[in-house]
């Protein structure tokens, strides 16, 4: 028995190299391209939909992986040589590394016409580093804009404000009709806060100005500068009273962001305002996603100083090349046109920088309203705490919000958050 | 496995070439056949679900073939020799990974903690200036002997409690099955529980909190307990007192029926209360297993991680040194903080850890 088991362990070993070899042999003729990305599940798969095209005209096979642990994963295969061919980063920062490295191959002369062509040019500031550029943007996100239930509102007689002071009118007039204004929900497991970071850099942007943000981005500007303290007493001046925000600060620091737009949904709401990303409505509860242009408004976060306009806040995955071959490159400029956006955009849940993209092509008035704002902002940042160092970004400023909405003294926390940025 | 046979009295020349020659031929063979198996799984070319049988065939069957081999080259030397290696056919293994995965590692963290962030300049002994000094690290030291002391305490405390009121009861199994059954449940699971124990709703909504539909039931506020600074540590600790019960309370039930009932009879005859038994009598007689049991719970108390992040990421002043090392590590990408902390823990868990084997080895001779 035993010599039978060994007999057979060992057959089976000896067999492996012949089948693999076999299996070998059969390889692909056909040109493919490795795509490694953070998006996964529904998204990878609308993704893989909107390439379709491509692979259909050129022969070329695009095989997209996505990974929720990307950012640890696509170090790892870098610096192991096992780099795929195009990156999708989810931030600025991650690209700087790997080009401060020279791992990415930087845009060639055609790619770069394109950018210039399809892209307003803050997109090519973004996927530059050290003045070359690398990254190349397809889908994003932006994140300045307020929801509200829209039948809600027009019983109640509301509408949107589109200035901060006629802000602050409807949520004195919500609090006298016996409404509270603002839902507000900052819990996201070991990322809470950053809900609270994103209203701090809409705020900023609002008061201080882009060159200001840019500056405190790159930490010329301190924490503890007059500038940021005036951006948390703007917030605070919302979010620290209990009449305007639901629940209070407990129910701000203890509801997970994906929860926080429910009391919008109830009859009558139970708060008013929810402000959130593009995002947001896949976590619209079904019935209200199914009727979503009936159900829903929304509108930009409105200007505070009308010098800066109204700014866009926002993100997105950059597309960077690590391995320079013709099949990529062809594959890189079809992400920088309109056409690789255009069959995503028609299923939702996706906006695109694209300057020559047909607003039409999105599904809803509620997703064109955000394309357009974004395609015609005048002022677009990326998300702050993406761009400052982990320890800050993904650190500090998350739990420092969350210790400032608890009751610590705003300068402790600003003067905290500045003392843990590196030297 | 086959003992070591008396080897053959004529001790032929050419006999002794074959036996060597043998002796070198077989490992070289199954070097080669577990090499080609690694790099057929390497290559990943078949299809998955052969992949996955032959990862186990070549895990498993691999070992066996080692162990295999390894012990019958042993037996084919001469027998005092077979004797003195024998061991180490069994032992050499173990310590081999063990050195690999766990020596290896610590004494690189070792390294790599008088380094920056990405390792790459000396920084001396900056990083545990910074373990020693940061106030997040500082609350997270304060945050850690609270764990110990109220979860230790708590733990051990409880399980005694159960062990000695069960002991004189008639249902002592089905008390004892039911105190037992949270130690099956991981930490994580248990913060999943735990979180809808202390959810919070505004008033006049559904709590479905269990901690706040009672306080509501009786009128009372709703309160957001996981944010309220200290006490908030307190709710967590009482998750690992919930978990870690009923492990004290096996132990210590067992070591309770150790004490001889004569001493107990003897006690009661000279007229000690109840009490007085369980202080003067019972405790001195199970104290060794009372310290082993609240050392294996210091440490884990030292090491806890799980409860806090999946209850409040340590946010709300709940930070922990474990919760720390991981944000430095995998979120900061700090390898030179992350390893100072990691290094601070492991020196403070050492010295429990050998007070524990030591009363581990008077118990039963580790």
């Amino acid at each position: 028995m035993k010599k039978a088991l060994v007999a057979l362990v060992i057959l089976t070993l000896a067999f492996m190299p012949v089948f693999g070899a076999a299996q070998a042999e059969k390889a692909p003729a056909q040109k493919t391209v490795t795509v490694f990305g953070a998006f996964v599940d529904e998204e990878a798969y609308r993704f893989e939909e909107a390439i379709r095209p491509f692979e259909e005209r050129t022969g070329i096979k695009v095989v997209y992986e996505g990974s929720k642990d990307f950012e640890t994963l696509i170090s790892v295969r870098v610096e192991g040589g096992n780099a795929p061919d195009i990156a999708g980063l989810p931030q600025p920062g991650l690209m700087a590394n790997f080009a401060s490295k020279g791992k990415l191959v930087p845009v060639w002369p055609s790619l770069s016409a394109l950018l210039d062509k399809n892209y307003a040019p803050v997109w090519r500031e973004l996927g530059s580093y050290n003045g070359t550029t690398y990254g190349i943007f397809h889908r994003v996100n932006a994140k300045s804009f307020v929801w509200y239930p829209k039948k809600a509102w027009a019983k109640a007689g509301y509408v949107p404000p589109t200035t901060w002071d006629e802000l602050n009118r409807l949520m004195d007039r919500m609090v006298a009709d016996g409404h509270t204004p603002w839902a507000v929900g900052i819990e996201a497991g070991g990322a809470t806060g950053w809900v609270g970071t994103d209203w701090i850099e809409d705020i900023m942007l609002r008061t201080a100005g882009p060159e200001a943000y840019d500056k405190w981005v790159s930490g010329e500007m301190p924490f503890n500068a007059p500038e940021v303290k005036a951006a948390f007493e703007v917030l605070g001046k919302i979010w620290l009273d209990p009449r305007y925000v639901y629940g209070g600060k407990n129910y701000i620091l203890t509801t997970s962001f994906g929860d926080a737009q429910q009391p919008l949904f109830t009859d009558p709401p139970r708060a008013w305002m929810h402000r959130q990303g593009n995002f947001i409505t896949s976590f619209f509860p079904e019935e209200i996603q199914a009727n979503l242009e009936d159900e829903i408004g929304v509108f930009a976060l409105p200007a505070i100083n009308p010098e800066y306009g109204i700014p866009v806040l926002g993100g997105g995955d950059q597309f960077v090349v690590f391995n320079d071959r013709p099949e990529v490159r062809q594959f890189m400029e079809y992400l920088a046109t309109w056409e690789s956006g255009k069959l995503w955009a028609q299923t939702g849940g996706a906006l695109f920088p694209y300057l020559d993209q047909d607003l039409s092509a999105y599904p809803n008035a509620i997703e064109r309203s955000l394309a357009e704002a974004l395609v015609n902002a005048k002022v677009f940042r990326f998300d702050a705490s993406d761009l400052m160092p982990a320890q800050v970004g993904a650190g500090t400023f998350w739990s420092g919000i969350v210790d400032w909405v608890g009751g610590k003294n705003l300068d402790t926390v600003l003067n905290d958050i500045q003392r843990s940025w590196p030297k | 496995m086959a003992l070591p046979t008396k080897h053959d009295d004529r001790p032929l020349r050419h006999h002794r070439i074959g036996r060597l020659v043998v002796s070198a031929v077989v490992p070289i063979i199954t070097g080669v056949v577990l090499w080609a198996g690694f790099l057929f799984l390497k290559q990943g070319a078949a299809p998955p679900a052969i992949i996955a049988l032959a990862a186990i065939i070549w895990g498993v069957g691999g070992v066996a073939l080692l162990f295999w081999v390894s012990d019958w080259l042993v037996n084919r030397l001469p027998l005092r020799a077979a004797k003195t290696l024998q061991p180490f056919v069994f032992v050499g293994p173990a310590l081999l990974i063990l050195t690999w995965y766990l020596v290896l590692p610590t004494l690189r963290s070792l390294y790599l903690s008088f380094f920056d962030a990405q390792s790459k300049n000396f920084v001396g002994l900056a990083n545990y200036i910074y373990a020693f000094t940061d106030s997040r690290m500082r609350e997270s030291f304060v945050n850690n002997l609270m764990w110990i002391i109220l979860g230790t305490g708590g733990s051990v405390g409880m399980g005694l409690l159960i062990a000695l009121l069960a002991d004189r009861s008639r249902y002592e199994k089905i008390f004892k099955s039911i105190i037992f059954t949270p130690m099956a449940i991981s930490f994580v699971g248990a913060g999943v529980i735990w979180r809808f124990v202390y959810a919070y709703k505004p008033a006049g909504e559904m709590q479905i909190g269990l901690l706040n539909a009672i306080v509501t039931l009786f009128g009372g506020e709703p309160q957001a307990w996981i944010t309220l600074r200290p006490w908030n540590n307190v709710f967590l600790i009482a998750i690992l007192v919930w978990l870690q019960s009923g492990y004290a309370m096996v132990i210590i039930s067992a070591a309770l029926k150790g004490v001889p009932s004569s001493i107990i009879e003897a006690g009661r005859i000279d007229g000690a209360g109840e009490l007085r038994i369980i202080r003067s009598i019972i405790i001195p007689h199970i104290s060794t297993t009372l310290v082993t049991v609240s050392t294996t719970i210091i440490i884990i108390s030292l090491k806890i991680f799980d409860i806090v992040y999946t209850m409040t990421g340590g946010q709300y002043g709940t930070e922990v040194i474990a919760s720390m090392q991981y944000k430095q590590m995998f979120t900061f990408y700090d390898f030179g903080k992350g390893s100072a902390i990691a290094i601070v823990l492991v020196i403070a868990v050492i010295p429990v850890m050998w007070y524990n084997l030591r009363q581990f080895s008077k118990q039963e001779g580790f």
